[in-house]
Parts: structure tokens; C-alpha cells; sequence
């Protein structure tokens, strides 16, 4: 697959995700970019990574980018496909489980998720899909890393509605760099390559604690970006 | 014994207006054959319940069948919102829209209460979250340990449908791929319908397969096709552009409306 155009920033996004995976033995994701970057990680970086989807399917191997967490793939590829209950109370919940990727319509600066309502409980201005299996997992999983896109509507200073707790959280992988709790506050830490801290500041809806010694992202390798976009070429 | 009859007269003798439904299958096995024969027959007023509400859902809450819904996922996964069910909650329209949410593993865990005949279930989970003050649960202290867990109340539902590969001429049911919740919602339920692909001779033994007993199902169906544009593993494929279609043919009520009369109850006579 072609690397001769420059890496969007959702591409290094996901390839920085993918890299977060690189010596962990197992990781919940869910569909989209979580998916996406869990997929990169087997093909690029950590070939035995354990894949989990919620609809039951342990040690799945898609070859594919899933549209929905049940796609036929996951459970052909499996290692064991289990009921709900089971996936909950007999993997999730006791921590077999190290990694978990999660997404939010709303994060707060302790991380904490939301992905119920937008607006009033009773009335909302915007009804948003729900729980589904993020809270449990955030409790269960003893690393959770998010990977929201970086905007004032997302990074917001209090939630709509309080999901998922955000007290495992280990990092929040932006398209403009990765926030990490310090002293229970998300900080940033590191800036995706060419992004300025200014940015980032702007694109967050608290006044945002930002590190000293700011990392930088190392850009995609070949390697990576065209596995990449060879994975989102098979759709 | 579970007898083997067609969709129509199983509905008719299962679901009556008022009634707490359970259309399960997590993404996997979907009864949408079931839950359009449930539309065409005009039930009303229903409690509809189900972990996932995706398209199904959204048709049956987009024509104005249910009061209530209890679920903990509502979307169209990997494509967005399901249009019709927030209509009915931001706007109540067609009708309002009572909602018990919880999340996966309480949803999960009130169909193994109900299953097991025990008025709750102990997990860990609610607690921290907003969504403890919004629904149904309860804290209590494990009498062992001293911890703090929470108690899910059991899931009977009136009736549960759910869709499976196949079935025996004596109704014993067999499916495999994705399992859901298919098998406890079946035996929570007071009443139940699987419907299959396929009548066969014998059951062969699958990898990963659920066996349900024809004894603790009421009615068995055929309805070849019948999750669709769900799938039912090894038999059809997810139709993966039906999904991404509908988000266009739900967003407007109209389009919602002539799209439902086209496809579901055309020739019906009921609306």
C-alpha cells in the first residue's frame, strides 16, 4: 500500500494507539479506530496479542476492519466464543482481561466517559447509545486507554452525564497528541508531530495542564502507515 | 414439547398488546422475520426489551408498538444513531418512550436471574456512575466479604424470541457462532418462539454449539433468512450495507414510514 502521501493526523492517531499495544497480552476493543489500531498492533507490533470483542469472542483474528463487533470473522477466527453473562463475569470482571480501548462522545479532565445523553437526563437535547459494556470494562481492565478525537465538544469541563468511571484510565490517545493522568488530572504529555501545544489547548474544554518536557509522537513508519492503509483499503 | 408451527400462528398465539417482549440476539440472530410478523399483527403498547437495540428495534419503536424499552446499547453499530429511536425519546414521536437502560453486564446479568428463578443478581458496577440514580438497582452488602456489590432485579419477560440455525422434527433447538444471550432469554421468559433456518433430521454436533431443549420452548418456526439483514453464522452474511443504508432511510419519518409500508407491510392489511 502506497506511503508517499503524508500521514493524516487520524492515521497517526491510530498508529499511536497500535504502538501502546506493544508487550500487552490482551486488549478489549471495541468497532472503529479502537478495532482498527488492535488490528495494527497483531499485524505490526505484537503478533500473539490477544484480541477480545464484547459479542463473546476471545482471541479473535480479523483480517478485516469489522463494521460491528458480531461480524461473522470474529467468531470464526476465535479462540473460544462465549455467551454475554460468561464475557462479563467470568473474563471481564475479575481483570483476566489487561487492556481495554474505549471511546466517548464526552470525556472529563479525570477521565471520566460519557456516552448516554447530551443535555437533561429526562429530556435530552441529544440521546446517545449508552453504557453497552464500557463501565464494567473500565473497572475490570486494569489499563484503560482512550482514543477520542481531539475537540471542545468532546474534552469538555463537565459531563452531560457521568457512564464510565475514568479511574484506570492510563492514557487518551487524541488526533493531536496523548493525555496522561498526573495527580488525577489528564495532562498533556505528548504532541503528534507538526501539532503545537496551542492547538491542543484550544481543542480542550478545561484549562489543560500540559507537561514540561513535552514528547513528540515518532512519525508512522513505512511499515506501519502502509499496513495501515492496507487494512482500510480491505474495508 | 415445543410445537412446530409457522411464524404467523406462533406470534398470534404468543404476544398479546401489553406484553414485555424480549427480541434478543447480540448482533448475531436477530428475529427480524419474528419481530415484523409482531408489527403486521398490530401489537401494541408493548414493553419492548432487548441488550442491543439496533435496526429492529428502531422499525418496531419507529412505528409506535412499544410504551416501554429496557435495553443498554442503543445504536446502529459502526454506522451511528438509530434515528427512529431517538425521535420517539427526544420528541416522543410516533408515541413516547418510557426507558429502563442499564449496562451490558447488569442487562446480562437480570436475564441470569431470570433464568436461574432468582429475584436478583449480584454484580460489581453502577456504582461511581450516574447511571445508579437512573435505573433500576439496588446496593447491597455481601454478607461474607462486607463489600458493597449491587443487585439487578431478574428479567421475566412475557415473551422471548430469538433466531437459531436449526432445529429437530422434535423442536430441540441447536445454534453456534456468537451465543448473546439466546439461551437465557428463552429460559427467563414465561413464553418463548425460536425461529430457525432449517427443520432437520438430526442435530450434528457444532463447535461452541447451545443445545435448548425443545421442552423449554413453546413454539419453533422456520423462517430461512429470517435475521436478516442479520445473519445467522455459517448459513447467511451480515448484510453489512443494509446497516449503512438504513441510517439514511430512518433519518426522516416519511422516508421511514413509506420504507416500513414497502417492505414490511405490504399486503398485511394491518397497520
Amino acid at each position: 500500500m502506497s506511503v508517499e502521501t503524508e500521514p493524516t493526523t487520524a492515521e497517526v492517531q491510530t498508529v499511536a494507539a497500535a504502538r501502546s499495544l506493544v508487550g500487552k497480552r490482551s486488549c478489549f476493543i471495541g468497532v472503529g479506530r479502537p478495532s482498527m489500531a488492535a488490528i495494527l498492533a497483531r499485524m505490526v507490533h505484537n503478533p500473539e496479542l490477544v484480541l477480545v470483542y464484547e459479542s463473546g469472542t476471545i482471541g479473535a483474528k480479523p483480517y478485516r476492519i469489522p463494521l460491528s463487533i458480531g461480524d461473522g470473522e470474529l467468531a470464526e477466527t476465535a479462540d473460544a466464543v462465549v455467551s454475554v453473562p460468561e464475557m462479563f463475569n467470568y473474563w471481564i470482571g475479575p481483570g483476566r482481561i489487561q487492556v481495554a480501548f474505549l471511546g466517548a462522545a464526552q470525556i472529563d479532565r479525570h477521565a471520566n466517559l460519557n456516552t448516554t445523553v447530551i443535555g437533561d437526563y429526562e429530556h435530552p437535547r441529544t440521546r446517545l447509545p449508552g453504557a453497552g459494556g464500557a463501565p464494567e470494562i473500565a473497572t475490570g481492565c486494569s489499563e484503560v486507554m482512550v482514543i477520542a478525537p481531539h475537540s471542545p465538544r468532546t474534552f469538555v469541563e463537565r459531563l452531560d452525564f457521568l457512564t464510565t468511571t475514568g479511574g484506570r484510565t492510563t492514557q487518551v490517545i487524541t488526533d493531536l497528541g496523548v493525555l496522561e493522568p498526573l495527580d488525577g488530572e489528564l495532562t498533556l504529555t505528548r504532541l503528534h508531530p507538526g501539532i503545537e501545544v496551542e492547538q491542543a489547548r484550544e481543542a480542550t474544554g478545561w484549562p489543560l495542564r500540559v507537561l514540561d518536557e513535552l514528547e513528540i509522537t515518532a512519525p508512522p513508519t513505512d511499515e506501519e502507515l502502509s499496513a495501515l492503509r492496507g487494512l482500510v483499503a480491505r474495508g | 414439547m415445543a410445537d412446530l408451527t409457522n411464524v404467523p400462528e406462533a406470534i398470534a398465539a404468543l404476544v398479546r398488546d401489553g406484553d414485555s417482549v424480549a427480541l434478543e440476539g447480540f448482533t448475531h440472530l436477530i428475529p427480524f422475520a419474528a419481530g415484523h410478523e409482531v408489527l403486521r399483527q398490530g401489537r401494541r403498547d408493548l414493553e419492548l426489551i432487548r441488550m442491543t437495540p439496533d435496526v429492529l428495534y428502531d422499525q418496531m419503536v419507529g412505528v409506535g408498538c412499544a410504551r416501554k424499552l429496557v435495553f443498554s446499547y442503543a445504536g446502529n453499530p459502526g454506522v451511528g444513531s438509530l434515528h427512529r429511536l431517538r425521535d420517539a425519546i427526544e420528541h416522543g414521536w410516533p408515541v413516547p418512550l418510557e426507558i429502563e437502560e442499564h449496562s451490558h453486564a447488569g442487562m446480562a446479568n437480570m436475564y441470569v436471574a431470570g433464568a436461574s428463578g432468582l429475584p436478583c443478581a449480584l454484580m460489581r458496577g453502577y456504582i461511581g456512575t450516574d447511571l445508579e440514580a437512573h435505573t433500576r438497582v439496588e446496593r447491597v452488602i455481601c454478607p461474607f466479604t462486607g463489600e458493597t456489590l449491587v443487585a439487578v432485579p431478574a428479567l421475566v419477560p412475557d415473551v422471548a424470541i430469538v433466531h437459531a440455525q436449526e432445529a429437530d422434527r422434535a423442536g430441540n433447538v441447536q445454534l453456534w457462532g456468537i451465543p448473546g444471550v439466546q439461551k437465557e432469554a428463552v429460559l427467563a421468559a414465561k413464553r418463548s418462539l425460536v425461529t430457525v433456518e432449517r427443520i432437520v433430521d438430526e442435530l450434528e454436533p457444532k463447535r461452541a454449539a447451545v443445545v435448548i431443549p425443545s421442552w423449554t420452548i413453546d413454539f419453533v418456526a422456520p423462517a430461512p433468512g429470517g435475521s436478516q439483514p442479520s445473519y445467522a453464522h455459517g448459513i447467511t452474511r451480515r448484510d453489512n450495507d443494509f446497516y449503512r443504508a438504513w441510517d439514511a432511510i430512518s433519518r426522516d419519518r416519511d422516508t421511514f414510514s413509506a420504507w416500513m409500508d414497502e417492505h414490511v407491510f405490504a399486503g398485511a392489511g394491518v397497520r
